[in-house]
């Protein structure tokens, strides 16, 4: 089995948009989101060695961020009182009606586009971490930052149809991860 | 001047246009040749919605100050 490596210098510029969007669908809050993102570096950086190598480091930081995740929420559901449900009727005349009446419509997909919506993110940068890493560097800067292409080249030492080469390769890369985990 | 192109360069314009770097003339090359090519309007229709997808606003991202200021808080941890 080959083993990973782990490497906290570059967890900053690899993963922090990947988990940031991971869990910006969690908690919908984004300075919470960065907060539990940077606890889950610091964590990761003090148990580093129990890290074995055997699953990416990707996949150890999620498991780590996963835990923090839970327990915000925990933290938030103690500091409430105990849960109670209030059903509020729209008039007069509705009360006493089924409770099952005002589920949701199943057949109403709006929900679950919204829930898709909130995954796209993770998915998009999931296949960016895919990618080689100058092309996956390159193609973020040019979409995601909006950075004009002659800066960019200068940076890197290219040439623009080198350039457009290295995009056209991510794009392409990019629309077939996408193709098989999201569209 | 010629109307017709190779796929290679409709690709080129195609990924030029996503952008908004092609220009007017380089669109009806593309447009023209799209009219013919089905591998090229299956190829522009990915990278359209590609496009698209990433400009959604449900796609976050850590700023570049955010990010200095996490690798910041790393570092300091990592020197200790």
């Amino acid at each position: 089995m080959p083993s990973h490596k782990i490497d906290p210098t570059k967890w900053v510029d690899q993963y922090s948009d990947y988990l940031f969007n991971y869990t910006i669908a969690r908690v919908n809050d984004r300075d919470m989101a960065q907060d539990l993102i940077s606890e889950t570096f610091l964590a990761g950086l003090k148990s580093m060695k129990n890290f074995k190598g055997e699953a990416s480091e990707r996949t150890w930081l999620i498991s780590i961020l996963k835990r923090k995740i839970i327990d915000h929420y925990r933290k938030s559901n103690s500091k409430k009182g105990k849960a109670e449900v209030h059903i509020n009727y729209k008039d007069e005349e509705s009360e006493g009606d089924w409770l099952e009446e005002r589920v949701a419509d199943p057949f109403d997909k709006t929900a679950e586009d919204s829930i898709q919506n909130e995954e796209l993110g993770e998915a998009i940068y999931r296949c960016l971490g895919k990618l080689p890493e100058k092309q996956s560097r390159i193609f973020r800067m040019k979409t995601i930052e909006n950075i004009d292409t002659e800066v960019i080249c200068n940076e890197f030492g290219i040439t623009p149809s080198n350039f457009w080469v290295i995009i056209h390769r991510a794009r392409t890369a990019m629309a077939s991860c996408l193709q098989k985990n999201w569209f | 001047m010629k109307v017709k192109v190779a796929c290679h360069e409709a690709n080129h314009i195609c990924d030029k246009n996503q952008y908004k770097e092609a220009s007017f003339w380089e669109k009806v090359k593309l447009n023209f040749h799209l009219i013919y090519c089905r591998a090229c309007r299956k190829y522009s229709a990915n990278n359209n919605k590609l496009s698209k997808v990433i400009k959604s606003p449900k796609v976050q991202s850590v700023t570049t100050n955010e990010k200095n200021a996490l690798k910041e808080r790393l570092a300091r941890e990592m020197s200790q």
